[in-house]
């Protein structure tokens, strides 16, 4: 059982990271992300070619990731959203933007980066043992690193002046802009900062499981779910999804084995039932 | 409406059923180019799911789900015709109910959800479905249902109205007929709809919810229907794909699917019941279109997707609708 919470907890510290960059985005912009997925891979396939081919420090990998994902995204937001959401009338018109991306990325990323599974080598070795507890280092180092840039980033919507001006816009973007926030730019560092967390993930993880160029709708599935159950737009909902899910993966796994491949399946039933009773999450704030 | 324009419509439909009924099999016949009649049943299958999405857009809420319920009615009538022994045509509307029946169960509690969050937990009921698919055990699995016989006859009193399919010496005929004159009732059945009381219903609470419910409209009931109806097309387009494909797996319908229905709505123009057979068709050539650029196709066509967004956010032939407000 030990083991069990412990790899819910692996896992969930993974998915808060990626969920925190897709509700920043949500809860700023209103935009639902549908390339965030993409963007994890994206990361993932840099810290495979600066780390695995190049040979470089993983490290300097992990901030190559951050950098290229936060170009992107800010790109991305200064040259279509920004567009996109003056012209159009009905705010939905963002999402069939998103899908668009999503779908260009994934065909960048298998054209540039091809269709193979691409793995690195091990960042750590060694396996940590205690009782009946079983875990490599190499996953405890990746845990430990997604918590501390869950904590740097509350620390800095908390502490720093911009994460305040971003608290304020996703409070109330007209009153925000009235206080003097500069909305247009803070809405640009948003996204290039939600960006730049789903890119994180991506390079943390390619060291454990691997990256390939289809996997990135799937996460965004995960991604989505994880902020419906905390719920959209809230930071602590981002991370509260992000353990859930992680843990009922994690325990699904282990109790539902017997059963065949069914741990999604409950879970996504489980998930619907707990919207019709808690139509907005957890913490989320009513919409629409 | 007045005399002219009631016969300008009359005219209007009467080009439209020439066209396909009349025009097409003989330009096929005259070039010679019978793939084009599997291409066109995809494209008049694929609308009338797409139309399943515009009457949800209609009650303001965004699907991205359609996919769910074609794979839904695709299994419920492959189940019946192999495992069951009914006819094809038997199964079609039971499909097709089977469709509707389940999404009320289903609507009930996501169709509270609004926005964004109704567009989310519709993109992950298209996954149940597929998971679904995968574990129920009369589905088959991965290996999914195969070699279903094609549609027999249909006989009343001895006499023979429709051919069995197996008949015809190319099968794609037939079903060209068969999803042409499926997509013109579905689209007749939907204008019709929309242009009754219960259209202006959904229109109200497309508009206004809180409004609509204060002025006694009935409205947890009326986006169930809706929903349900929805439904309901979206399985008879994918009960009908599966009798052409003969077979069906959980992957037959996916989110890309589903997110298509959604751009074929989009493409096609909101405000507007033909809509997504319009969007259906140029996306649908599109893609096909682009084939010849081989590995290049999802990018260039995203690529245009992107800039037709930032061009036209609006649509291709969007008649504005009356803006709801921000929340």
């Amino acid at each position: 059982m030990e083991q069990v919470i412990a790899n819910g907890l692996y896992l969930g510290a993974q998915y808060a990271l990626i969920a925190l960059g897709l509700t920043l985005i949500f809860a700023l912009m209103n935009v639902l992300n549908f390339a965030h997925g993409q963007m994890y891979v994206l990361g993932g396939f840099v810290v495979y070619e600066v780390y695995g081919l190049m040979k470089l420090p993983f490290v300097v990998a992990l901030i190559a990731a951050a950098a290229t994902l936060a170009v992107l995204g800010a790109v991305l937001e200064r040259f279509l959203f920004r567009t996109v959401i003056r012209r159009s009338e009905r705010e939905e018109s963002t999402m069939l933007l998103a899908a668009g991306v999503a779908y260009f990325l994934d065909a960048a990323i298998l054209l540039i980066f091809g269709e193979k599974q691409r793995g690195v080598r091990k960042i750590v070795n060694g396996v940590f043992m205690w009782d009946n507890l079983i875990l490599p280092w190499d996953r405890i180092l990746v845990a430990g690193l997604a918590i501390a840039f869950i904590v740097a980033f509350i620390l800095m919507m908390q502490y720093t002046k911009p994460g305040r001006a971003m608290r304020a816009m996703a409070q109330d973007r007209t009153a925000a802009q009235l206080m003097g926030v500069p909305v247009a730019f803070y809405g640009l560092v948003g996204f290039a900062l939600g960006a730049m967390l789903a890119g994180l993930v991506g390079g943390l993880l390619v060291t454990i499981t691997g990256v390939n160029s289809g996997i990135g709708g799937p996460i965004s599935i995960k991604a989505f779910m994880m902020v419906m159950i905390g719920g959209a737009g809230v930071v602590g909902g981002a991370i509260a999804g992000g353990f859930i899910l992680g843990m009922l993966e994690s325990v699904g796994l282990t109790v539902l084995h017997s059963y065949g491949d069914v741990t999604y399946l409950v879970i996504f039933i489980a998930m619907m039932i707990f919207l019709a009773i808690r139509p907005n999450g957890l913490m989320g704030k009513p919409w629409g | 409406m007045t005399n002219s324009r009631r016969a300008g419509s009359v005219a209007a439909v009467a080009v439209f059923l020439a066209a396909v009924f009349v025009a097409i099999p003989l330009a096929i016949a005259a070039t010679g180019r019978t793939d084009l009649y599997y291409t066109l049943s995809s494209v008049a299958l694929l609308a009338i799911a797409s139309g399943g999405v515009w009457l949800t857009f209609y009650i303001g809420r965004i699907n991205i789900g359609q996919g769910a319920w074609a794979l839904v009615g695709g299994y419920a009538s492959a189940v019946l015709v192999t495992t069951y022994g009914w006819s094809f045509w038997l199964s079609l509307p039971v499909a097709g109910l089977f469709c509707a029946l389940m999404s009320m169960l289903v609507g009930l509690p996501i169709l509270r959800l609004r926005g964004v969050y109704f567009s989310m937990v519709t993109l992950v009921l298209t996954e149940v479905a597929r998971l679904t698919a995968l574990a129920l055990p009369i589905t088959n699995g991965a290996r999914g249902i195969t070699s279903i016989p094609t549609p027999g006859a249909i006989r009343l009193f001895g006499v023979t109205l429709v051919p069995g399919f197996e008949t015809f010496a190319n099968r794609n005929a037939p079903f060209y007929f068969l999803s042409a004159a499926m997509m013109t009732l579905c689209f007749a059945g939907l204008w019709r709809l929309v242009h009754s009381r219960l259209g202006r219903l959904f229109a109200a609470m497309r508009q206004n919810e809180e409004l609509a419910s204060s002025m006694g409209v009935n409205v947890p009931l009326l986006r169930v229907v809706a929903y349900a109806i929805s439904s309901f097309l979206g399985g008879i387009g994918g009960a009908i794909f599966v009798a052409i494909a003969q077979s069906i797996y959980p992957s037959s319908f996916t989110i890309n699917d589903s997110v298509n229905f959604m751009l074929n709505c989009f493409l096609g123009g909101l405000g507007f019941v033909f809509g997504p057979m319009l969007g259906t068709l140029v996306l649908y050539f599109g893609w096909d279109l682009l084939f010849q650029t081989g590995q290049y196709q999802l990018l260039i066509y995203s690529g245009v997707m992107i800039l037709l967004m930032l061009v036209l956010p609006n649509g291709l032939l969007s008649l504005r609708w009356p803006s709801r407000g921000r929340p």
